[in-house]
């Protein structure tokens, strides 16, 4: 059997992306296993949000920060990535 | 007595999870490589970074097919939801006419898309179509193939032709679950039609509408075959919706980086509208 995956194109940077997200899922799966039940409770938007919703906005609006930033500002991602986590700690301190 | 926790439960859900990744995981993850590399073919792929998103999100191009979507859409729920509920709630709830008007409305269902297409694009040639012929002949000047405004009605006629029924479908299940006693005791209350249909149908019906306007908007975002198949996606670029603009690249110049950079942002759109959309149904049933 042939496990060729040269037609997904794979490249060290998509690699690690998905690596990254691989380890979040693993994360929130540990943290849920640590403390069930999803800690769910009502923030700043106003309405109820588990840690599965806070992560889902975090990633979400990550993504759009690094669209808003490659649009408005330019090509160099870091500052986003910064701007990105601070938003995610926002996300996950406050909603 | 304690409760006992059986963790091979989880199992059961391993063929979902391999079903998923195969339709949907892999796929996704295959466009995002495409999107940060450029390829002239062979599966010979070169770095291009972020170059296509930035190219992307700079294109006139896209962000014209962009806003006539959202207009689309917006025009395609503001039409099928009404329609559709008003459509429900005159449907029998008894009777010979309950089957007779559910299979009327099944039909257009059943149609596939590029039927669909073929038929509205028959129907409305103002030489050999009925539509076209007769509206014409009333002294209107109707030409699809030209004018952008009617190939905007005609594309809006025909979706709303083939997925008001799904709206009423859904409405109508959610109305003849209503049990009889509310309708009594609004009736004892003295209750207008009005009243009845603010106060006892429409919260009832929330779930259900709930699934048709995300349905209804996730499908007309994503329109592709119909508007495809009648317009083209013109005259010129008037009917050129994301989905039409994203497969010319793709297949059409077979650009795969700058198509898979358009169908990651075109996923990340959809998928914060349909967010946006549940959060905001969802958290008014439960205020409720």
């Amino acid at each position: 059997m042939n496990f060729d995956l040269t037609w997904m194109a794979w490249t060290w940077p998509t690699a690690a992306f998905f690596g990254t997200i691989f380890l979040l899922l693993c994360g929130m799966a540990a943290w849920e296993y640590a403390s069930p039940g999803g800690n769910p409770r009502v923030g700043v938007l106003r309405f109820e949000t588990t840690r599965g919703d806070r992560l889902f906005l975090s990633l979400l609006g990550s993504a759009f920060i690094h669209l808003a930033w490659l649009g408005l500002v330019g090509s160099n991602l870091w500052w986003a990535l910064a701007l990105s986590v601070v938003y995610a700690v926002g996300v996950f301190r406050y909603v | 007595m304690e409760k006992t926790w059986n963790n091979k439960a989880w199992f059961l859900v391993l063929p979902v999870l391999v079903l998923v990744a195969f339709s949907a995981v892999i796929p996704l993850m295959t466009v995002v490589n495409y999107s940060v590399q450029d390829t002239f073919g062979n599966n010979v792929f070169f770095w291009a970074g972020t170059e296509w998103f930035e190219e992307l999100l700079s294109s006139s191009r896209f962000w014209e097919a962009m806003v006539r979507n959202l207009i689309f859409s917006f025009i395609i729920l503001a039409i099928e939801v009404p329609l559709g509920i008003f459509i429900a709630l005159n449907m029998p709830k008894k009777g010979w006419g309950v089957p007779v008007c559910l299979v009327l409305m099944a039909l257009p269902l059943l149609i596939p898309w590029n039927v669909v297409g073929t038929i509205w694009q028959v129907f409305g040639r103002n030489d050999i179509g009925l539509l076209g012929y007769y509206v014409n002949a009333l002294g209107i000047d109707y030409n699809y193939v030209q004018d952008p405004f009617d190939a905007w009605v005609t594309v809006i006629v025909m979706d709303v032709w083939h997925w008001t029924s799904l709206v009423v479908l859904l409405c109508y299940a959610g109305l003849v679950s209503i049990p009889d006693a509310f309708y009594q005791a609004a009736k004892i209350d003295g209750a207008s039609r009005w009243a009845v249909f603010r106060y006892i149908q429409l919260p009832k019906m929330n779930r259900v509408l709930l699934i048709a306007v995300l349905l209804r908007f996730m499908d007309s975002f994503m329109i592709y075959t119909e508007p495809f198949v009648v317009t083209g996606g013109g005259p010129g670029n008037s009917t050129t919706f994301l989905s039409i603009d994203l497969v010319k690249t793709a297949l059409g110049q077979f650009d795969l980086g700058p198509a898979a950079a358009m169908s990651l942002v075109y996923f990340l759109i959809v998928l914060l509208l349909s967010w946006v959309f549940y959060t905001v149904m969802t958290n008014y049933d439960a205020e409720r």
